[in-house]
């Protein structure tokens, strides 16, 4: 659903767009770099570590602790929940970092990249052969999008700590898209 | 001498970790303010009334500004004239640390080998830097770094005769390879001369100046004013998603160097630049 437009500085006109997770080939593909997300549903949480040990998992063909077809991942790692609370502060980490794993995990099935930052070529060559997207959210804000985040559950390597895997449940959760599956990046434009 | 116990160091470090991370110093929230006002943008403008609504919730509701809740970084002035007691300061220091993060709801985010990377959990050991002063009092400042921006951040060993234009050509070359990595709008510290190390030192705690105060050298005064309408002329912008603010301020910290050298660090921080300091 568009939902209005917002004209940027020496940019194209942008849209505005609720998005229900999981976001699947066929909803990358209408999304264009610079459109403004509300996204909706489930998404793991997994950054650095993680992302180490279910790369070497796929090496040696072995079983992973998530499904990756059609799945999102939000590069994060959150601070500790006080009681009451959902979760703690819930910003985005640099995805850069995950340069070396995002490609084989697009084509394994994820869809969807969640963080901030730019991204290699390597990794923007996989997102326009899986017809993907990498999203930012807002660094440096994770108070506000805590409050985005409805349900939070470890799910896998607990002993990671902050970095450990987690499945949530977001609702109207903000994102742009920066990378889209034509090739748009939003940081070139 | 004048007597202070290092238990009294544990408890202020404490409370300094949990403050820094929950409030944004004045000098920050007003240059932040005047900063909103003056964007164009109007993603620039969308991203920063999010991070003033983040703030705002960050106070209220005592959820952390960011999630990277940062490597405590500590700088310790201790006066000549005191003699401290109890436990080794350092340990005191972390034993501060370790007790701010925990019991302040804080991301613990060191591990405590850079290639085998076991998580501390308690977010120790704190890097800290000490230095002996004149007088009777300790001064103590925590500024929590996190590493979005600190992984962005440079050295250059500039020839002498790359000269000024060196030095604003290296700002810029950091700033812009940063871009949208370090969660514009910075606060960027600038240390020139020195050592290779201590212009990095000088760089780290530019960033722990107070906005408003400026520093003595003309010259030094003008390059600041100069590379912050540089920088803010590259359209990085808010986020990075472009627009006008891609900085906040430029600070600039400059020592004494060597006939044969001029080095230049650049220490970026992210608009989320925390440090407090008490006096003991």
């Amino acid at each position: 659903m568009t939902l209005g437009k917002v004209q940027l500085l020496n940019k194209d006109i942008i849209m505005e767009r609720h998005i229900e997770l999981p976001i699947t080939s066929e909803v990358a593909s209408s999304l264009n770099a610079g459109d403004y997300l509300y996204l909706s549903g489930e998404m793991y949480v997994a950054r650095d570590a993680a992302h180490k040990r279910i790369y070497e998992l796929i090496e040696k063909g072995e079983p992973l602790p998530i499904d990756l077809k059609d799945s999102c991942i939000y590069y994060m790692g959150p601070s500790p929940a006080r009681e009451g609370q959902v979760i703690g502060s819930a910003g985005p980490t640099t995805a850069s970092r995950m340069d070396k794993y995002a490609p084989t995990f697009l084509d394994k099935g994820q869809k969807c990249m969640i963080g901030k930052g730019k991204r290699s070529k390597e990794v923007r060559d996989a997102i326009i052969r899986n017809h993907a997207v990498y999203l930012a959210s807002v660094g440096g804000a994770g108070a506000l999008l805590s409050k985005c985040i409805v349900e939070s559950e470890v799910i896998a390597y607990e002993d990671l700590g902050a970095e450990a895997i987690r499945k949530i449940k977001v609702k109207d959760f903000p994102a742009i898209v920066v990378c889209d599956d034509k090739g748009g990046n939003l940081y070139d434009l | 001498m004048r007597i202070i116990n290092t238990s009294e160091v544990t408890q202020i470090v404490s409370k300094m970790c949990i403050d820094a991370n929950y409030y944004l110093s004045e000098d920050m929230k007003e240059t932040f303010n005047k900063s909103m006002d003056r964007e164009e943008s109007e993603l620039g403008k969308k991203i920063f009334s999010q991070l003033e609504e983040n703030l705002q919730i960050a106070g209220e509701d005592k959820i952390p500004i960011c999630q990277d809740t940062g490597m405590a970084v500590i700088f310790v002035e201790i006066g000549q004239e005191v003699s401290l007691q109890g436990a080794n300061i350092t340990d005191a220091i972390n034993e501060g640390v370790r007790k701010g993060y925990t019991e302040g709801y804080l991301r613990k985010s060191v591990v405590s080998d850079p290639i085998e990377r076991v998580n501390t959990k308690d977010n120790t050991p704190a890097v800290i830097h000490y230095d002996i002063v004149p007088g009777d009092k300790v001064k103590i400042t925590v500024a929590p770094k996190g590493f979005g921006s600190e992984n962005m951040s440079r050295v250059f060993m500039l020839k002498p005769a790359d000269g000024i234009e060196g030095v604003k050509e290296a700002i810029l070359t950091a700033v812009k390879d940063a871009g949208p990595n370090a969660c514009p709008p910075m606060v960027v510290g600038v240390g020139i001369g020195g050592t290779f190390e201590k212009s990095a030192l000088m760089a780290k705690k530019a960033l722990t100046r107070n906005l408003n105060d400026r520093p003595d050298i003309e010259w030094v005064r003008s390059l600041e004013d100069e590379m912050l309408d540089e920088i803010n002329s590259l359209g990085i912008g808010p986020g990075g998603l472009g627009g006008k603010l891609t900085a906040l301020a430029v600070n600039i910290n400059t020592y004494a160097t060597h006939i044969a050298g001029l080095p230049v660090a650049v220490n970026i921080c992210c608009h989320v630049n925390r440090h407090v300091t008490e006096i003991i």
